[in-house]
This record gives structure tokens, sequence and C-alpha cells, in this order.
């Protein structure tokens, strides 16, 4: 048993959910208690859907425990199908289910519809949302095409046509995922290479039948789709791409590996320095600010690992910490945070991740909306890069992270957060001018949290004369305090830090102004 | 009783459980906690109701199931108790905590009352441990809080002071307004249930009369009246009309002078009448579906119907205590349709056939109903908003008349048409 306050992921239908309001044509039976259709608020509050999932609920109550509930479950799954009459019909449980074991997927297969069922078994008490879209998207794909032929099919060189790939994986309540798809079709379109089948975003039963006619999967976010881009390259022999178009080093690693997988001549333009504006906006002078920045990330895997290479990589922050909510992508994500220097942190528990943020005291936070929040009361700066959704990351405009326009999104979305470059040159110039004063930082708005108060509590005890403060063991003397009161307010927690540790490393009890200089040569050296 | 046609319906049903009613008790209570012993269903259905992102540390939890548990009973128990322990080391300001029973705990029957009633031995009285369910297949929504005070009464000390009782959850500020009403009308003792602190809670004996505000709070009324205490009947305090007779109920029952009554109430709603009046010009004529959610879909539709002059096509609710409901069902308009239970297909269905100006229905079915050109209402808001009570009524109102308002100005002609 587990306490948990607030989970990042949902239990596992609610990753069949997706797949099937994602897809068209489509209908889930869901066995599940009433109560279990707040699911519905999440399509149609969050991604604000015009239209129901297309999901039927038991909604079975205690009295119809005692009687036959399978008779009740064949029930709704013919009024389901008379009503709807989809072209695959998805039939699972939700976790009370799970626990009277009726069978609901058995049960329709017996009851003689002439379209494809596909039994969904997913295990609410050991697995989560994103593992139950993944095995969702699975069981749709092998069902559908397991009797499909493997013999090996022409060449788009033989056949004489453009190459075509399928983009396996994008979602309803995936992040950013509609924009993402646009911006992949367009980049392939500069490239000579057609779209055969997006899916599950958008699929119906019929388009899946369709999977075989392409040359190639594009495994575009593989927490939903690695598993079912593994079993078409191992059955019907479809190759697929593993690098995940996010950033400028990951949308140029990713159009090289696909035009190899393709066999296609890697063109020249993939690498120009122009295909996105972070590059150049990188390069700027203004950026030079950038340099350093101490960033904090966790996420969904891919969007960890790809924030944790962008960061890296091309905006010249150093990564202070990196981790995922998913288990089933901690596996890539530790060797990557090992190779930064860092432990992962894999965890389900928001206020864990807190701790972390405090901890290590980042400039700039890149997590979930859980963490935004976090940030929030810490006074730090936060973008959000990653699920679980809220109605703020379904934007009205175009918003991709993906390609290079995503790379473009992503070099806003991150740095407006920080102070820009001009700016913090200034506040250096005039810091000690009365608008710079504590409790005076406009461009945080709303900052109100924690680190509000503590920088409040800085100025207050710094006003005090003669006033030590004691810090465990260490004692801070009044002109060590007033000179780390010149220290702009948002870099002074960890200069302080910093300082205390120093002494602590150097023996020395009592921190004065020259402590200070002793400290920042240290780090600095 | 009125002309009001009483139908039953079954189905598959578009309703929360009793969990969601947490989101608004942990609100009134501050001391209290309110652990569900359930599965991640249970914590993401509480998350996404609540849209709970916003807390440090909230005042409700999951203790989520796992395979291991499941394996064998005792097992179970024990990790409850370690979950529990944790938590309460955690927050040592917790004065009472709530297990809550779910849908997976009550189908693999671990008995909570007799964990709380270890941990309230073990506890010696630090903490208050008490259970209740708020499992889908026993509770609909707001029964959630019919069970959590169910769960206090036994704790209410005895008393034989004459006293009046406001029981069920109202927003504070419309709580004291009400109360300083009463007080007018020289009924000087009255206190509140559940209370705004879990220890603080009231005495009941014989002299207390109980006035519910609420008309969700079948098993909480039948325990207090097990207590002892009088249930004054009344139709519930929405609107002028519902709560003139709810506070009139009351004064009777202590024996108030109606001159006295009629005084001090004439003023404010002849005030709260002429502040309906825009609201009524928007709203009359138009009219209303209310799917079954709240259980608030009675009175409402009383309101709209009697005071604002909106024609009721179906109330929907998702059942019916005709003992609690028969003073609102009196009121209602001739042939007005009640449909107890749902077939959401069929309701829906019935929806678009009768082309309603306003639907009262739950966050689930909002946008996709609004897709198709129809304006709705969220009845989870009822239980949110100040609502209750004369002077509340035109801001009730305008809880209705607000989307009409805005569907009129952002599409004079058009259908909305949408992804």
């Amino acid at each position: 048993m587990e306490l948990t306050l607030w989970t990042y992921e949902g239990p596992p239908h609610i990753g069949a959910m997706r797949i099937a309001t994602s897809m068209k044509k489509l209908h889930y039976v869901l066995h599940a208690p009433q109560g279990d259709t707040y699911a519905d608020l999440l399509f149609t509050m969050i991604e604000r859907r015009g239209s129901r999932p297309p999901v039927t609920y038991t909604t079975f109550q205690a009295r119809d425990l005692g009687g036959d509930t399978a008779e009740l479950v064949k029930g709704h799954i013919k009024e389901a199908v008379d009503r709807f009459n989809p072209e695959a019909l998805l039939v699972g449980e939700s976790c009370t289910a799970e626990l009277i074991q009726d069978q609901p997927g058995s049960l329709a297969k017996g009851m003689g519809f002439d379209i494809p069922i596909v039994s969904l078994e997913l295990p609410a008490y050991s697995k989560k949302e994103n593992w139950g879209g993944s095995e969702t998207f699975y069981q749709i794909v092998r069902t559908l095409l397991k009797d499909h032929s493997k013999e090996s099919k022409q060449t788009w060189q033989e056949e004489k046509r453009r190459p075509r790939v399928n983009l396996l994986g994008p979602t309803l309540l995936g992040f950013r995922c509609r924009d993402d798809v646009l911006e992949i079709q367009k980049l392939l379109g500069q490239y000579g290479i057609d779209v055969n089948v997006v899916a599950p975003l958008g699929a119906s039963p019929a388009d899946i039948l369709r999977i075989p006619n392409a040359d190639v999967n594009v495994c575009l976010y593989p927490e939903i789709a690695e598993s079912t881009c593994i079993w078409l390259e191992r059955n019907l022999n479809i190759p697929f791409t593993t690098t995940v178009p996010l950033g400028v080093g990951a949308t140029q690693d990713f159009l090289k590996e696909l035009h190899k997988v393709l066999e296609m001549e890697i063109p020249q333009s993939v690498n120009e320095s122009n295909n996105s504006k972070l590059t150049w906006y990188s390069n700027s002078v203004d950026s030079n600010y950038l340099t350093g920045k101490r960033v904090f990330i966790f996420g969904d895997g891919t969007h960890a690992l790809a924030a944790a290479r962008i960061a890296n990589e091309e905006l010249g922050f150093k990564v202070v910490g990196l981790g995922t909510y998913s288990r089933e992508m901690a596996r890539k994500v530790r060797p990557a945070a090992k190779e930064l220097g860092l432990e992962a942190l894999i965890t389900n528990d928001y206020l864990e991740v807190e701790d972390a943020i405090k901890e290590t005291s980042p400039e700039l936070v890149l997590g979930t909306q859980m963490e935004r929040h976090s940030a929030k009361r810490l006074g730090i700066p936060c973008a959000v890069i990653s699920t679980p959704m809220h109605v703020q990351d379904v934007p009205a405009r175009y918003s991709p992270q993906m390609g290079w326009e995503g790379a473009n999104v992503i070099f806003d979305d991150w740095v407006h957060p920080l102070m820009m470059g001009l700016e913090e040159h200034l506040i250096g110039m005039f810091k000690h001018d009365f608008e710079f004063v504590d409790g005076h930082q406009s461009h945080l708005g709303h900052l109100g949290g924690k680190g509000n108060q503590n920088t409040n509590k800085e100025a207050i005890k710094t006003n005090l004369q003669d006033s030590v403060i004691t810090e465990g063991d260490l004692i801070w003397t009044h002109e060590g305090e007033k000179e780390l009161s010149k220290i702009p307010f948002f870099v002074r927690g960890k200069v302080r830090r910093n300082t205390e540790n120093y002494a602590r490393q150097a023996g020395c009890r009592e921190i004065n102004e020259e402590t200070l200089y002793d400290a920042k040569a240290h780090y600095k050296a | 009783m009125s002309g009001a046609t009483l139908l039953k319906e079954s189905g598959p049903k578009e309703v929360f459980c009793g969990l969601t009613s947490i989101v608004w008790l942990h609100r009134r209570m501050p001391d209290a906690f309110f652990l569900v012993v359930g599965s991640r269903t249970c914590a993401h259905l509480i998350q996404s109701a609540a849209g709970v992102m916003i807390f440090a540390e909230p005042r409700f939890g999951t203790a989520i199931l796992e395979e291991r548990d499941l394996a064998g009973l005792a097992d179970a128990h024990d990790e409850l108790n370690r979950v529990v322990k944790n938590l309460l080391a955690r927050r040592p300001e917790i004065k009472t905590l709530f297990l809550v029973g779910s849908c997976p705990s009550e189908v693999i029957k671990i008995d909570l009352s007799r964990v709380a009633e270890n941990l309230n031995i073990e506890l010696k009285g630090q903490v208050t441990v008490l259970n209740y369910s708020g499992s889908g297949i026993e509770t609909t929504f707001t029964q959630g809080e019919d069970g959590a005070l169910k769960a206090l009464i036994p704790l209410m000390p005895k008393s034989d002071q004459k006293k009046l009782l406001l029981v069920g959850t109202l927003a504070n500020a419309v709580e004291d307004r009400l109360i300083s009403i009463f007080n007018r009308l020289g009924i000087d003792n009255v206190e509140s249930f559940p209370p705004r602190q879990s220890t603080e809670l009231a005495a009941i004996g014989p002299e207390t009369k109980v006035l519910l505000t609420q008309p969700y709070l079948t098993d909480t009324a039948r325990e207090l009246k097990n207590k002892g205490a009088e249930i004054i009947e009344a139709p519930f305090p929405l609107g002028v009309t519902g709560s003139t007779m709810w506070i009139q109920a009351a004064a009777n029952s202590f024996g108030i002078d109606k001159s006295i009554v009629d005084s001090i109430l004439n003023p404010l709603i002849s005030r709260a009448k002429k502040a309906l009046e825009p609201h009524v010009e928007k709203l009359s004529g138009k009219k209303l579906f209310l799917l079954p959610e709240s259980q608030l879909e009675i009175p409402l539709a009383r309101f709209l119907s009697n005071e604002c002059g909106m024609e009721i096509v179906e109330i929907g609710t998702p059942y019916l205590n005709r003992e609690l409901m028969k003073s609102e069902i009196d009121l209602l308009p001739p042939d007005c349709r009640i449909v107890e239970g749902q077939h959401v297909e069929r309701q829906l269905d019935r929806v678009r056939d009768s082309s309603p100006d306003l639907v009262v229905c739950g966050m689930g079915l909002a946008n996709p109903l609004e897709a198709e050109g129809i304006s709705t209402k969220w009845s989870i808001e009822m239980v949110f908003s100040p609502i209750h009570g004369i002077d509340q009524a035109s801001d009730l109102a305008e809880l209705f008349s607000r989307p009409l308002r805005r569907h009129d100005i952002l599409n004079p002609t058009k259908t909305l048409t949408s992804n």
C-alpha cells in the first residue's frame, strides 16, 4: 500500500481511453463502477473536446454484485455495438472490475459480432496510464494485423514512388501531440517523404490495416508506441526510428537516422544552422547570460531526456537535476543522468521532487504542471515540458515541441521565464537603486512563496545592527551579512549556501566578507 | 403531492462517486484529513475533479492498494495501519482522520471500521479515526458527505439545550448570514454540522431541531433522529420561496410569532425579488433539462420554474428520497417529469429531441453539449458556490442566466462546431 497525495499518471485504463478517444470508429466498453466516468472530463475539459469519449461504462453497483454481472456486461456491450456501430471494439476493466473477474473480453468474443474485438488486460494494481496506453495500442495493432502476410514487399525504390512512413505514438492528453504531428509531417514533406498513417491520433481501425504499406515506422512517442514498433519490426519487417526529434540536434539525428533506414542520401540541408532559430538565438550575444544557468529537469522519460540534451548542448545550461516519474523509462534516464554527473530521480512522489529542487537550488525548473506549482512556491522560474496535461498545455496557437519549429517554441518557452540578458545586466549595474530593493521584483510577478519570504527575512536581518546569525555550527558576522546583502536576491541563496559549504570545508566557523570572496574564488576556480 | 410524474431508468450512468465530496469536505474542516483506501483511479478521480495541483500538501490522499495487498487480507489491514501512522507522524496537525472506503476496498472487504477502532485504541484520543464509504458502487457524488457526517454523529455530545442545528456544508459566508437571520428572529442558539473544526461538534439531544441545508443527507437525518433530534420538514433554502419557507419552518418550530418573522423577512424578500428581475427576464420561458448528479436537481428545478419562469423538460436525479423531497415535489409545477436513475445515452437522446435552452450536467458532458450549440451549467458548481438563502437567490439565478447571456453574445444565430 502506497500513500499518494497526487499522482503523475492515472491508472492503466485511462491510457486505454486515451487510445480509444484518439482513434475514430472505435468503441471501448469499460467494465467499471459508477464514478469512473470522471475520466470523460479529462478529454472534454482539459482537451476541450467537443465530443464525448467513445466509452460505455457498465457502471455496476453494489446490488448488481449479488446477481449476474456477466449478463449486465453483455447487455452493455450489445447496446454499445448497436448504437455506435464501431469498426472494432475494445473491451476491458477498471480496477474494481478486475477484482470481480467477469472477463468481459471473453464475454464479448462469445457474442458473435463480426467486428474485431480487442480484449484488454491492464493490471490496475501494478501498472499506470502510459503503460496502459502502450499496451492498448499494441493490442489493437496486433489484433488487426496478426493475419497480415509477412512476405517481404517491394521497396519504395522498386516501386518507383516516394518513401512513406507511419507516425506512431501521438495521442490525446499527450504533450503537444496535435502540433508535433503537423510539424513532423511538414518536415518530412520537405525531404520528399510521405506520411502513410498517423496513429493512434486520428486513425480508424481501417487506417491501422494500412500500416504495412509504409516503409518505416517513426516512433514519435516511445512511451506509447515502442512496443508496437518492435512488434511491427519483428512480425512485418517494418524497421523503425528511435530518435525523437525534440531539439535541433535530435531533429538532425532523427532525419539522418530516417534517411539511413530508408537508404536515402542524407541531404546537406539537414545540418544547416538556420533550420531553427534556436541555434542563432542561442549564439546571439544576448544569450550569453544563459551560460551555466542551473536547470532542474523532471517529466515523462522522453521529454526529460530531450530537455537534458537541449539544455546541455543547445542552450549552454548546466543540468543540476534530471528525473522522471515513469519507471518504464528509468532504464534510459539513469545513464543520461550519469553522463551529466547526476543521479537520476525516479519517483512518483511530487514532494520528493520538490525537495530535490530545493536541494539543487536551480535557476530554472523544466517540469510538469506540478513542478510549475512547486517552483512557484519556491520563487523559481519554470517552464512546463511534459504531461500530465493541464488545460494550459493545450494552447489555441500552433505550438509544437518537435522539429525546427518545436525548437523555436522551446527556446521561447524556456528562456522567457528567465530574465532577459540585458535586463539582468542592468540589474547588475543598478542593483543598489531603490527599484531593485527586495520586494520590488516585478518581473517575477506572482512570486509569493517561500523564496520571497526568505529574501525579506534576510533583508530584515541585515538591517539589524551587529546581529549575528547562527546556522548550525557557522556564524555570519555583520560584515559577512552586509556583503551578502549586496548580492542580487536571485542568486543570494545560492551564494549563501556555497559560502557555508566552503566555510565548512575550510574549517572556518565565522563567515565574514573575506570568507565570501574566498568562497567565490574557490568555486570559480 | 403534486402531479409530478415519477419515472425510473437504468443503464450506463454518468455521475461522480461519493469520493468527490472530499473536495469540499476537506475545505470545510481544515483540521481533518481524508484518506481514501482505494486504487490509483480513486486518487486520479479526486485530483481531476478538484484540480488540486495548487496545494503543497493537500488534506486528502489515497492509500493505493497494490498487488501484494490483494493477496491476503490481514496484510492489507497491517499495511493500512502502517500508512496511517506514517501520515500522522508527518502531519501532526491532523485532529480527525477519515478512512474513506472505495469500490476496490469494498469489493475485497477491507474492514475499515476495525482498522479505525484499533487505531483509536492505539492513538489514545490524540487523533480520532473514523470511517465511511465513498465508493461508487454504493454512493453518488454528494452522498459522500452524508456518509462522512453520519460517521461523526456518534462523537456528538449529548445536550438537553434547545437549539437549532443547521445540517450540511454551506459556504462560510452564507452560513454566517443565515445564522444572523435566525438570531434576529430570536433563535439564539444556532449551530452547524459539520462544524468548521472537526473537533468542535455540536451537542445534540431531544431539544435539538435539525434544519437540513442540503437535500442529500438521508442517512445523517435518520441518525440524528435516532439520537432524539427533531427534523424540521421544509423545502431546501434555494431561491426566495424555498429559503423563506425554510426559515419559516424553523421559526414555527421555535414558536416565533408570524408577525415577527414577516417583519424581518419581508424586506429581504422584496429586495431579493427585485434583484432577481433581470435574471427572470433572461430565463423566463426558456427550456431547462437537468441531468442527474448533485441531488440538488429537484430544488433547483423548483426555483428555476416557480421563481424564474423556466419551463422544465426533465429533472434527472440519481436517486429519490421521497420523504426528504416531499416538500420540494409538492411545489413543482404539475406534470413535471422526474427521472430517477439514468441511462445516459437515452437521456442525451431526449436532451437533443427537446432542444433545451440550458442543460445542467456533469463536467464530462458539458463541452460535448456546448459543441452541439446547447448551453450548459456544471452541476458541481452548485456544491461550491454560495447559493443558499434569500439574499443569494439572484446569485443563484445568475449562475443559470450567465451561460444564456454568453451564448447570445457569442452566437447570435449560428451553432458552434468543434472537433
